[in-house]
């Protein structure tokens, strides 16, 4: 990693004066890349735009590790969410090369190519904008809230625990992966224009405990997603399939839905 | 190799390759080119009903009209609705069988290459045989 050795002290002295770090020795094997940034500060911009920067990287390093090197040597200001910088938390989705992707798991041997080494990073699409890469998430967190996302159960409670099959559980394993990082919510035409829609990431959360034997909200649930901003607002173009990080089949999940909806089978 | 810099403001500040158009799935432009050939057969079907309506008024303003049609722009205007209607016809049955059929949505991607594929077919032919009067007319020879 090219930014690793001496972060720490760099860090240190820069947090101090406010002034970028010395630069770091750049390691063997490393290729100049190109790297265009969507940058809007709320306090002095009225439109967003985009700079530019060229940096060093390895083949083997991470896009983060990228805009952690223009943070913390080039321009201190570049705002973004990262926390666990290893695809587990979500916090770091960004449209990448015009494509929802977490900037942690993307390599730079994916970005470069023989003829132009360069990469675009704008914020995710369709939740406002706060600053640079970060947008407000709220909205988002609004529609996974609307769906329930928790055990319901009326019956009475078992003595010791809820018991499962493992088919039963294997029927909604796909759903359980979700880390809310809103790539693909924010790839939805329908999210883009349509801001009431709760979005694929709302229905795959729902569609976690629908299908959970254990559970006893299914149906409060489907009359929740059969709305009119509900599942039928789905056109069925697969970006949310495509942009997850996770690898669920969000199109299929939402599939399921709305055919629970329309044979009333769970 | 050049030092890492920010590109200076005032310098020529390379433009970004690619604008903020989301680079979807193929099936994000399939289901835009339904929209768009969807609308498209829609404005078709309202000149339709209009021009046929004609025949009510008297069957010579409906047939002074329809020779109007009788010309190469109108004839490209059928190779392209032919197009949109049976682009529209054959994703149509692609997107049912996404929402009904269990595994539609795994093989959505491998449906729209068969659908592109079959409309291809189809096509190649039958922009021949719809231009073949009007360019023969236009360019061929006396024979």
């Amino acid at each position: 990693m090219a930014t690793t050795a001496d972060d720490s002290t760099q860090v240190a002295t820069a947090g101090g004066t406010g002034l970028p770090g010395d630069l770091p020795p750049v390691p063997d094997g490393a290729v100049m890349l190109t790297v265009h940034i969507q940058r809007f500060n709320p306090e002095l911009d009225d439109a967003p735009h985009t700079e530019s920067y060229r940096v060093p990287a390895l083949p083997g390093d991470r896009l983060l590790n990228v805009l952690h090197y223009i943070k913390w040597y080039i321009d201190g200001t570049l705002t973004f969410r990262r926390s666990c910088a290893h695809g587990v938390c979500g916090s770091d989705a960004m449209r990448i090369n015009g494509r929802n992707r977490l900037c942690c798991k993307v390599l730079i041997k994916d970005l470069i190519g023989d003829k132009r080494n360069e990469v675009t990073v704008e914020p995710i699409k369709g939740l406002p904008l706060l600053k640079d890469l970060v947008v407000d998430m709220e909205p988002f967190f609004d529609a996974y809230r609307a769906v329930k996302p928790y055990l319901i159960t009326y019956s009475a409670e078992p003595t010791r625990e809820h018991v499962q099959s493992p088919a039963d559980r294997a029927r909604f394993d796909d759903t359980t992966k979700c880390i809310l990082c809103a790539a693909c919510t924010t790839s939805c035409p329908v999210y883009w224009s349509e801001d009431a829609y709760v979005g694929p990431a709302a229905i795959v959360n729902a569609h976690r405990f629908i299908f959970d034997s254990r559970d006893e909200g299914g149906r409060e649930r489907l009359e929740i997603l059969s709305d009119a901003e509900g599942v039928w607002r789905c056109r069925t173009t697969f970006n949310c399939t495509e942009a997850c990080p996770r690898g669920i089949q969000v199109t299929q999940a939402i599939q399921e839905v709305k055919r629970a909806l329309m044979f009333r089978r769970i | 190799m050049s030092n890492p810099t920010a590109f200076a403001s005032g310098k020529r500040v390379p433009r970004p390759r690619r604008g903020s158009v989301y680079r979807g799935d193929a099936g994000m432009w399939s289901w835009v080119a339904h929209r768009i050939t969807g609308v498209l057969t829609f404005f078709f079907l309202f000149a339709h009903v209009l021009d046929t309506a004609l025949v009510r008024v008297s069957p010579q303003a409906y047939n002074t009209v329809i020779e109007t049609y009788k010309n190469p722009v109108v004839n490209l205007f059928e190779v392209g609705l032919v197009a949109a209607v049976l682009y529209h016809a054959l994703n149509g049955i692609r997107v049912m069988l996404v929402d009904f059929w269990a595994s539609g949505a795994r093989y959505q991607r491998m449906m729209l290459w068969v659908v592109v594929g079959i409309w291809l077919v189809l096509m190649i032919p039958g922009v021949y045989f719809m231009l073949q009067r009007t360019v023969s007319v236009m360019f061929g020879s006396a024979s």
